[in-house]
């Protein structure tokens, strides 16, 4: 249930604006990656080029190759739709869909695939909520609103909302950047659990996060003022923040500059 | 130097300044309070009119004015507004039905689905629409669409007869309520197109996002994020059409043969509206007469303001809903 992916030579532009250059690396099954870098040098973009939600934005292409277990995700035939059910997304800002009941929240994806039965979609629903670590608070009141929840449930809803259609990989874009402490630990815990069977790859800009969670950690920067974003280097976390191979990455941990 | 003495007067200078407000407010509150008020007295003198006008006519009147079906104020003085009411909201119902769904395609279509390019254009011309003088849609009616629907009524008729609204023995096609319920519903088309285009286009991104992260298609997105957030304003719109169907006076006139019955078929010649037949009659109608129009046009205006009431109700609730949401 979870899948290796391979990244090289990627580019991606908003019209013609080049946000990220010549990316290329390896995200390993069941594990934890972790992108940090300074604001604007582009993880998001290159996060939203692995589930080809980066051409959604009107302008925005990719060039470069993508492997999901050796199956190019930017193939002739190969459908985004598609895609986007293999590798799930959380967002910065919990966004469950506000007309939507807790319960509706984490169908709606089931539901996208088909018919399928009400016993079936409870099951789901509930292992769902389960695996996001937000059933026992929710499981009374599932018929309510999901944007009535707090942040942090909201977030955990997001994820189990991701999670229902069994993807192989979870993209996690700052998923804690708008919580309290509390949530953000709940959801870290949540992260350690589900890398059990998911490969999952996160964006943050809290370093101790990073180092926490993460196995592999990747540093994006800017070459330069308005040149685009690049991969400066990717280690082993624990590598990465004792023993740094680049003086960019050592004063972007230490925080002397992003 | 003007630093100085700024620094010199600051004291007095908030006061002074607060008081300079509180001058240009007096008037202002007088004009607007003024104006509401002023408002407020020409809608009650109308209303004052417009009453003292119809009580005479209705205490004339020898039927039933809510039920009765025929309209003779001027000889026999029975008349009601049964029909009238009937064919008012017949028409209006059958041209929303008519422009719903095509006005909410083409709001999704501008929104979701043209090319910027394309989009903007579009929207301009579906604007245009509504500039177009009603009286020239009701001759384009009469003079192009009732034949042109001849045919197609007529086989509506041959297969679906059974079904009531497509039942009728006698003469097929001509002016029906068909062709005047098309006629409405290409008139109300863009308003509804046009309210409901903004609302679609105020669905937030991040919404958007949820579905198609998904794996949603651009319909399921629409159906899971964009339709559900822009029910309440597509359904005030499709209220405000309703009400523009319903007062819709000189298309109709043209269109309708001003015939005095109730019934749902809608490809047989018949079809009358309180707003045609205030149209039609004003002309040449006597005191009980004008008082008896006067009296059919309150009743219009209570049936749109019961629409009216009944989307804000609908809006309403849905909006509570939000907030619990929020
Ligand atoms: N929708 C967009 N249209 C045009 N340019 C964009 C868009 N989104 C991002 N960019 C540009 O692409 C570059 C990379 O942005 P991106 O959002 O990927 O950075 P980021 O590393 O995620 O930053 P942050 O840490 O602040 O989230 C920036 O120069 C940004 O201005
Ligand atoms: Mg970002």
């Amino acid at each position: 249930m979870s899948k290796q992916i391979q990244v090289s030579g990627l580019d991606a532009y908003y019209g013609s604006h080049k946000a990220i250059e010549d990316v290329s690396m390896t995200i390993e099954p069941r594990s934890i990656t972790a992108f940090i870098g300074p604001s604007g040098c582009g993880k998001s973009t290159f996060l939203r080029t692995l589930n080809r939600m980066h051409e959604v934005i009107p302008g925005a292409r990719v060039e470069g190759k993508v492997l999901l277990d050796g199956d190019d995700l930017y193939g002739g035939n190969v459908e985004p739709v598609s895609v986007r059910r293999m590798i799930g997304m959380v967002f910065q800002r919990p966004n469950p869909f506000p007309t939507m009941s807790i319960y509706d929240n984490v169908a709606a994806g089931l539901r996208l695939n088909g018919r399928i039965s009400k016993s079936r979609l409870d099951d789901t629903v509930e292992e769902s909520l389960k695996g996001a670590n937000l059933w026992n608070e929710v499981k009374d009141r599932l018929s309510k609103p999901g944007a009535g929840l707090s942040g942090g449930q909201q977030q955990r809803l997001c994820i189990a909302r991701a999670i229902a259609v069994k993807p192989q990989v979870l993209l996690m874009d700052e998923p804690c950047s708008a919580l309290d402490p509390i949530s953000t630990l709940a959801i870290e815990d949540l992260m350690a659990k589900l890398k059990d069977d998911y490969t999952i790859v996160i964006v943050t800009h809290n370093m101790q996060q990073a180092a926490r969670v993460s196995d592999r950690t990747a540093f994006f920067n800017l070459a330069e003022q308005g040149k685009p974003g690049k991969v400066i280097e990717m280690d082993e976390t624990s590598r990465m923040f004792t023993n740094p191979s680049h003086k960019a990455t050592e004063d972007y941990i230490t925080g002397r500059f992003g | 130097m003007t630093i100085k003495t700024e620094i010199r007067e600051g004291g007095p200078a908030t006061s002074r300044s607060a008081s300079r407000r509180s001058h240009g407010e007096a008037p202002f509150r007088f004009l607007s309070t003024g104006a509401g008020v002023l408002l407020l007295g020409i809608m009650a003198a109308i209303a004052v009119f417009l009453i003292g006008e119809a009580i005479p006519a209705l205490r004339a009147d020898k039927g039933n004015f809510l039920t009765e079906l025929t309209w003779d104020p001027n000889s026999s003085q029975v008349f009601g507004i049964g029909a009238l009411a009937f064919g008012t909201v017949l028409s209006s119902a059958l041209a929303l039905v008519i422009a719903m769904p095509i006005a909410v395609g083409v709001a999704l279509f501008i929104s979701h689905y043209a090319p910027r390019r394309l989009a903007g254009p579009l929207g301009y011309l579906i604007d245009l629409l509504a500039a177009v003088p009603s009286v020239i849609y009701g001759l384009w009616g009469v003079a192009f669409l009732v034949p042109l629907l001849r045919e197609p009524s007529q086989w509506l008729n041959d297969t679906f007869g059974w079904f009531p609204l497509f039942a009728g023995e006698g003469a097929i096609g001509g002016k029906t309520m068909l062709a005047g319920g098309i006629v409405l519903a290409i008139m109300i088309l863009p308003i509804i197109a046009a309210i409901s285009r903004e609302v679609f286009l105020q669905v937030p991104k991040m919404n958007e996002e949820a579905a198609l992260a998904l794996g949603a298609t651009r319909w399921e997105m629409i159906r899971m994020a964009v339709l559900p957030f822009g029910r309440p304003g597509v359904i005030s719109a499709a209220m405000l059409g309703l009400g523009r169907a319903m007062g819709e006076t000189i298309a109709v006139a043209l269109i309708f043969p001003a015939t005095f019955g109730i019934s749902f078929q809608i490809l047989t010649p018949q079809g009358n509206s309180i707003a045609a037949n205030i149209a039609n009659g004003f002309g040449e109608a006597g005191d009980i007469g004008r008082g008896a129009l006067i009296a059919s046009g309150l009743v219009l205006f209570i049936i749109t303001l019961l629409v009216n009431m009944a989307a804000r109700m609908i809006i309403n609730r849905r909006k509570e809903l939000m907030k619990a949401d929020t």
